[in-house]
């Protein structure tokens, strides 16, 4: 017997070798695959490889044919950035890539295949960006030898759609030219901070005021430019955003400065002015800042192929590509390969995983003549089928149709700095004009001046900085944690969140464990070896998952083995014989069909009993729904039949709702009529079929036991390992809320202090330009001292 | 003191060089990938010789 402690890593991929075990090279390996990387690797002296992180490597899973695609010119065409007679430039995007390992390997890639000039990884987007002599290369022998190696590119439906993802860097021109601007308008005016009584420095102050001039404009006119646009297209919805005080105030602050320097009056505000756009822009960009590498636009098109073969006849297979297949087509589904439309099976054993669509990850079997749905992934060798729609009208891609996916919820959301504004913007107006009018009566002189005065230092640049500098940290802070959050308006629905609802399958249960219990006549430890040796030699899922929860026994070899696909298999050892699988096949009659999964067997033909399968269900799910029963409204919303109702009872509280045999558009419905009661929704959700719920609730987030792969459209990310510390987000949100409330504060006394300044019209520029980004910085620093502090509980 | 004007014109100019290189860079992308380059700045040039001896090559365990 081999106990667990004995287990030995593998040296490429770092996993338990726990069924097989390689030696080779004093090292040892969990399959031939993660071996034969090792030897491509060693052959080409690559080994380094592995010195700068410790198995850094993937279990390689090639099949050829799933590339053939990649001859089609068509096809070829859309993917090549770059093509002409000699060079092709192509970017794949590969998942796997997660360590510096792996920047190291695939910019190596010219030695494993001299024909490939040279390769660039970007890191956070992970991809790789390779040039080479397409004469006497072509890109399908690239990915192949990506697969070989253990990174295989993901090539998708969204790699060919028409239009190339412009990449937006307007923020960092604009961050540039303003803080250009900043730096020389502060050094420009820093003989007037002092007032010095120079011959030579009064002489040229014109000079200098003008050069100051030139440098705000670019600031003015095209770096400011997002909140002149934003303010005026609150105005025309009437809604008084935050952009609609910070606009006055820029112009405000142009306008005067110039009137001051035309007429000689004074130097004005250029300094303040430029700084301000700076530090606005600043806030900005730190919150645009998010992770690169996940997407949380994901709709069907990430999810297919951009190919599949077509039988044409008898002897000829051609790559056809996904949006020209027809109805009546015939269709060879190979190995692992997605069902791209909903068809009908004909020939070959169909054993369909429909996580991607449903979270459920037991594979259903299918027979020549039923119905196959678009999303399913084949499981057990090639099937042939016949297309039953186009792609655009199958099930899976109607439902991204629906009208949910066109709006934009962002916009939906009337965001606390707005809410506040709305009132600020109100009274500082108020102020200002009754400040003028009282200076109209008491010296008329001054009245201007304390007007503009007034909106110049009211000017919320500390209230508009207070939100993007929190939620950025906050972002960043989550992402450390592992709950990836699409943008910082989601921390704020998340802090008003007073529902939360649950998909079952993928969600509050494990994909990848399942525990079984057995019901029936106990088998006698012969019994019981036997079995375990023969669901050894099965492939099927659920051999797979009873063979891990098995107690170990001894590997014995068996007499006879035979597998009877859709059915079970069968083994003889000695005099013993023993079958394992549906109740029909071991001989035993079902009354009534049950709701369980059960894998049923019988020894030397006498029926013995069935192992039926339970979901796991993760790891403190029980004590989390506890916290959460005492804020929140809890559901939960399965696709499932209720076979584990009575499970669920007895670990969640009794409040919590339960909801079975639900289809996509139900949870959806679900939701929306939650909303209309007034309920605020954090849907968490993994499959397809979760897209639609994720999309119409307030907060949509996907639970991923790989966050780089298959999550749908969602407002946040969360990794499946951090699922118990749902509450500790939530309170946090919480928290982020209130810091930003205790700097309205702040701002709101740095404000008022300016205000007094203005309001007795003593402003003078140089009060102007310590208080302005004083307020800024300290703002800045407090909310992130404030942010990292209510974090640390994040363990 | 009107070497003021050329001082001025002087920084003003440098100024702009280097704002006009930071607008090249961004353009050319330096900016899109902001962590990929420092990783590969550590990695030798030539990790491995051409050398036969495998075991110096390989990791020590």
């Amino acid at each position: 017997m081999v106990k667990n402690s004995e287990y030995k890593s593998c040296y490429h991929c770092g996993n338990i070798c726990d069924t097989v075990e390689i030696d080779y090279d004093n090292k040892v390996f969990c399959c031939h695959g993660c071996k034969t990387v090792y030897e491509i690797f060693s052959e080409s002296n690559l080994t380094a490889y592995y010195d700068i992180e410790k198995s850094p490597g993937a279990r390689p899973k090639v099949n050829e044919g799933k590339f053939d695609f990649l001859k089609d010119q068509q096809i070829l065409d859309k993917l090549l950035e770059f093509n002409n007679d000699s060079i092709q430039i192509a970017t794949l995007y590969i998942p796997h890539i997660h360590c510096s390992s792996c920047i190291w390997i695939l910019e190596n890639l010219h030695k494993l295949n001299p024909k490939i000039t040279s390769s660039q990884v970007n890191f956070n987007k992970k991809t790789v960006r390779i040039t080479y002599q397409s004469q006497t290369c072509t890109l399908k022998e690239i990915v192949i030898l990506l697969s070989n190696i253990g990174y295989e590119p993901y090539i998708s439906l969204d790699d060919y759609s028409d239009s190339k993802k412009q990449i937006n860097r307007s923020i960092i021109y604009k961050l540039g030219i303003a803080g250009f601007a900043f730096g020389n308008v502060m050094f420009l005016s820093f003989p007037e901070y002092f007032e010095v009584n120079e011959y030579w420095l009064d002489h040229y102050k014109p000079l200098f005021r003008w050069l100051m001039f030139a440098f705000s404009l670019p600031v003015v006119f095209y770096a400011a430019q997002d909140y002149f646009i934003s303010a005026f297209k609150g105005l025309r919805a009437k809604i008084l955003n935050i952009d609609v005080p910070i606009t006055i105030g820029i112009l405000v602050l142009f306008i005067r400065s110039t009137i001051e320097i035309t007429f000689d009056i004074g130097q004005g505000f250029f300094d303040s002015l430029t700084g301000l756009v700076f530090f606005l822009l600043l806030g900005k960009f730190f919150q645009q800042k998010t992770y690169s590498f996940l997407s949380f636009e994901r709709d069907y098109k990430s999810y297919f192929p951009i190919a599949v073969t077509k039988i044409v006849s008898e002897t000829e297979e051609i790559p056809i590509q996904i949006y020209d297949i027809k109805k009546g087509d015939r269709l060879l589904i190979r190995n692992e390969e997605l069902i791209p439309v909903d068809g009908i099976l004909i020939k070959g054993h169909a054993s369909i995983d429909y996580s991607f669509v449903t979270g459920e990850s037991e594979a259903i079997d299918k027979i020549s003549g039923d119905k196959i749905f678009a999303g399913g992934k084949q499981t057990s060798g090639s099937i042939e089928m016949e297309a039953l729609k186009a792609v655009k009208q199958s099930y899976l891609t109607q439902l991204w149709s629906h009208d949910i996916f066109n709006k934009n919820k962002e916009e939906a959301f009337v965001n606390l700095t707005n809410n506040i504004s709305k009132h600020f913007t109100i009274s500082i107006l108020t102020i200002a004009l009754v400040a003028t009018t009282f200076w109209l009566f008491y010296d008329a002189n001054k009245a201007m001046n304390v007007f503009t005065a007034v909106l110049i230092i009211a000017c919320p640049c500390a209230l508009a900085l207070a939100a993007p500098f929190t939620f950025g940290n906050m972002l960043r802070i989550f992402g450390k944690h592992k709950l990836y959050l699409k943008n910082a308006s989601v921390i704020e629905q998340l802090a008003a969140i007073n529902t939360i609802i649950f998909d079952k399958t993928g969600t509050i249960t494990s994909n990848k464990k399942s525990t079984a219990t057995y019901h029936g006549e106990p088998l006698t430890d012969g019994e019981e070896r036997l079995l375990k040796n023969t669901l050894r030699g099965s492939n099927h899922p659920l051999s797979r998952t009873l063979y891990d929860i098995l107690k170990a026994n001894d590997i014995v070899t068996l007499d006879a083995f035979e597998e009877h696909i859709g059915h079970g298999v069968q083994a003889t050892l000695h005099d013993m014989n023993i079958k394992v699988g549906s109740a029909g096949f071991v001989g035993k009659f079902e009354s009534e069909k049950s709701l369980q999964t059960s894998v049923h067997i019988s020894s030397n033909n006498t029926y013995k009993g069935k192992y039926t399968f339970y979901n796991s269900y993760r790891t403190g799910l029980s004590k989390l729904f506890n916290q959460l029963k005492k804020h929140y409204d809890l559901a939960i919303l399965s696709g499932d039949n209720e076979g584990e109702l009575n499970n669920l009872k007895k670990i969640l509280p009794t409040k919590t709702k339960l909801l079975f045999n639900q289809k996509p558009e139900d949870k959806l419905e679900y939701i929306k009529y939650h909303q209309t009661e007034g309920a605020k929704v954090l849907m968490l959700g993994d499959g397809l079929n979760d897209s639609g719920a994720l999309a119409q609730s307030e907060v949509g987030i996907a639970l991923s036991e790989n966050i780089n792969i298959f999550s749908p459209a969602c407002d946040g990310i969360m990794d499946a390992t951090v699922f118990h510390k749902l509450e500790q987000f939530l309170i946090a949100s919480k928290k982020a809320i209130q810091i930003i409330k205790w700097s309205f504060l702040l701002s709101l006394i740095y404000n008022l202090i300016g205000l007094y300044f203005a309001v007795t019209g003593q402003l003078a520029p140089v009060v102007a330009a310590i208080l302005m980004p004083l307020s800024s910085i300290s703002i800045v620093v407090f909310t992130t001292v404030a942010t990292n502090w209510i974090s640390r509980k994040l363990v | 003191m009107s070497v003021i004007y050329i001082l001025l014109g002087v920084s003003v100019i440098v100024a702009l060089i280097f704002f006009v290189a930071f607008i090249i860079a961004v353009k050319n992308g330096q900016y899109d990938d902001s962590y990929t380059p420092s990783v590969r700045m550590l990695f030798e040039d030539e990790l491995i010789k051409d050398k036969t001896d495998k075991t110096i090559l390989t990791k020590k365990e």
